[in-house]
């Protein structure tokens, strides 16, 4: 039989076809939008708060004690980076961060680990985990003072309690969200439990768990200024308290402008890192 | 008599205890003769996905018993390879990888290891694409990483869940082809579970019907078509007149299975 090609169908106009206008629609549900427009809403968001700001204290319209103008804030940096203030608190506040975090992440992962994969050890640990989860840290410093000393190992500790209880059930449901599927591929290719969870509840559960990394970083920094809050001799934190009494705001508003974006740094750390380490999660 | 390559005796499994539980197999028994292609097809939740798992090792029975090659299963073992429905390629390991990763186990050297996966890798015509990770792959590639990965291993037994369940009309019927090239190729006992009657002999030298929960085996057919086969074979009176046979007894089960649901209100029951 002879099949005729689809000629007919073809449309006998101007050689060049005439373009349609993309028309892109911005409120679409969950559609894209151009990366362009993405990044100008959201600088555009920050410089209208910028100015907000400048119109509100350039103008009169509040007083410096409750609000400093912009330049005052910038000052402020820059007096404290002169004087060498600035990287003494950073240094020492990011140490604290670290170790606290490090600490709680060494403690996280692996009961974590645990809890998401045998339920004897869930049912173990959550009822505990999730009460003292809803303890105020703040309450705690009075008694981590009394544990753990004044120095640095107490703001470890604050650190660690603020991180560890939330950190460890994400963990858990990072593990948990591994398919049942291929653990199950584990068993018929004949490895152990032990085997199982090393060489693929690990590896999958890894993109989910560094995402976690990220979270509770953040969260970590949210802890600094409670766990500087009392006999600190320097740190972010510590700077902030001190202004407090003084009624220095724009050493109070630096300060935490300044967490705010060192947080933001380490958040694109992980973010960053992640996409890179973890191109296979990726569907095409 | 040739013992069986895969004999299962007397099987009842429940889920929950027998007493409060919901029986999903009642009293199954089957067997699989070597190198023989078997499917099991029944409506859906009559159990042949947990009689597969019984046998991977995977579920324990609450009664009866799995034995291959004459020997009780009492657990996963590397006589018997999985392929499931999901893709279940590690996606953080390229191609190469997973199919390395069912080797594991195995007392090759590393170049033994890699010339078995290259074997494998082209038998199911994924030669070139080694280093692609499965985020790259279509469903279908997927799928067929899988079936590599399961055989390269050198199992007894094939057991494949719905493997090609959830692949598009076309992929199906190009990985349907595929299979029996492989099976034909390296000769293996395969347990095929799937609910796609055409699927079922197309493939098969018998075709199971299970009932409706509690499942049992109902009715048993031989196919009797010569290999190797075209997919051409599907229009020809002999399938169509089997597939007409199986359809009906699958269908009287369906009806049964919402009679249940339904209490006897059964829509377009007539016919």
């Amino acid at each position: 039989m002879e099949t005729s090609p689809a000629r007919d169908l073809e449309f006998e106009g101007p050689a060049s076809p005439v373009r349609r206008r993309n028309r892109v629609k911005l409120l679409a549900l969950r559609e894209d939008i151009p990366r362009s427009v993405y990044l100008l809403a959201g600088t555009g968001f920050i410089a209208a708060v910028l100015v907000a700001w400048s119109i509100a204290t350039y103008g009169g319209y509040i007083s410096d004690l409750f609000l400093p103008t912009p330049t005052a804030i910038i000052d402020e940096g820059v007096r404290q980076y002169e004087r060498g203030i600035l990287v003494q608190d950073a240094r020492a506040s990011i140490y604290r961060i670290v170790v606290g975090w490090f600490i709680a992440t060494l403690c996280a992962v692996p009961i974590g680990v645990l809890m998401g994969n045998f339920k004897l050890i869930e049912g173990l640990l959550e009822p505990f985990i999730d009460l003292v989860r809803y303890m105020p840290v703040v309450a705690l410093v009075p008694l981590t003072i009394l544990w753990a000393g004044i120095g640095d190992e107490q703001k470890f500790l604050i650190l660690f309690i603020g991180t560890f209880f939330q950190e460890v059930l994400l963990i858990m449901d990072n593990v948990k969200t591994v398919p049942h599927d291929l653990i199950r591929v584990g068993y018929t290719l004949g490895l152990s439990r032990f085997e199982i969870l090393r060489d693929i509840i690990l590896p999958a559960s890894l993109p989910g768990v560094w995402d976690t990394f990220r979270i509770t970083l953040g969260w970590t920094w949210t802890y600094l200024v409670v766990a500087e809050l009392v006999a600190a001799r320097d740190g972010l934190g510590r700077r902030i308290m001190e202004a407090q009494r003084y009624l220095a705001t724009e050493q109070i508003i630096f300060g935490i402008i300044f967490i705010g974006f060192l947080g933001l740094v380490t958040d694109y750390f992980f973010k960053i890192t992640g996409t890179y380490l973890f191109k296979w999660t990726k569907e095409r | 008599m040739e013992q069986s390559k895969v004999a299962v005796r007397r099987l009842s499994h429940w889920f929950g205890t027998p007493r409060s539980g919901l029986m999903v197999l009642d009293d199954v028994s089957l067997s699989l003769a070597q190198n023989e292609f078997v499917s099991v097809v029944g409506t859906s939740g009559c159990g042949k996905s947990t009689l597969l798992n019984i046998i991977a090792g995977l579920i324990d029975p609450v009664a009866g018993d799995v034995l291959v090659d004459g020997g009780p299963v009492t657990g996963p073992g590397r006589d018997r390879g999985v392929v499931f429905q999901t893709y279940t390629l590690f996606p953080w390991m390229p191609v190469r990888k997973n199919v390395e990763f069912a080797l594991k186990k195995s007392g090759f050297t590393k170049k033994e290891k890699q010339a078995l996966v290259a074997h494998y890798i082209e038998t199911v015509g994924l030669k070139g694409f080694e280093n692609a990770y499965p985020n790259q792959l279509s469903g279908g590639m997927r799928q067929r990483v899988a079936i590599a990965r399961a055989l390269v291993y050198n199992p007894a037994v094939l057991l494949m869940d719905e493997p090609f369940g959830a692949l598009d009309a076309q992929t199906r019927g190009m990985m349907q082809e595929l299979l029996l090239r492989v099976w034909e190729e390296h000769r293996i006992t395969v347990m095929f579970i799937t609910h796609d009657v055409d699927e079922a002999i197309f493939m098969s030298d018998r075709v199971l019907v299970m009932t409706a929960r509690p499942g049992k085996i109902k009715q048993e057919f031989a196919v009797d078509l010569p290999r190797p086969r075209r997919y051409e074979i599907m229009t020809s009176p002999e399938f169509v007149a089997l597939k007409h046979a199986i359809v009906e007894t699958i269908r009287e089960e369906t009806l049964k299975s919402m009679a249940l649901v339904n209490g006897g209100m059964l829509p377009g029951a007539g016919g």
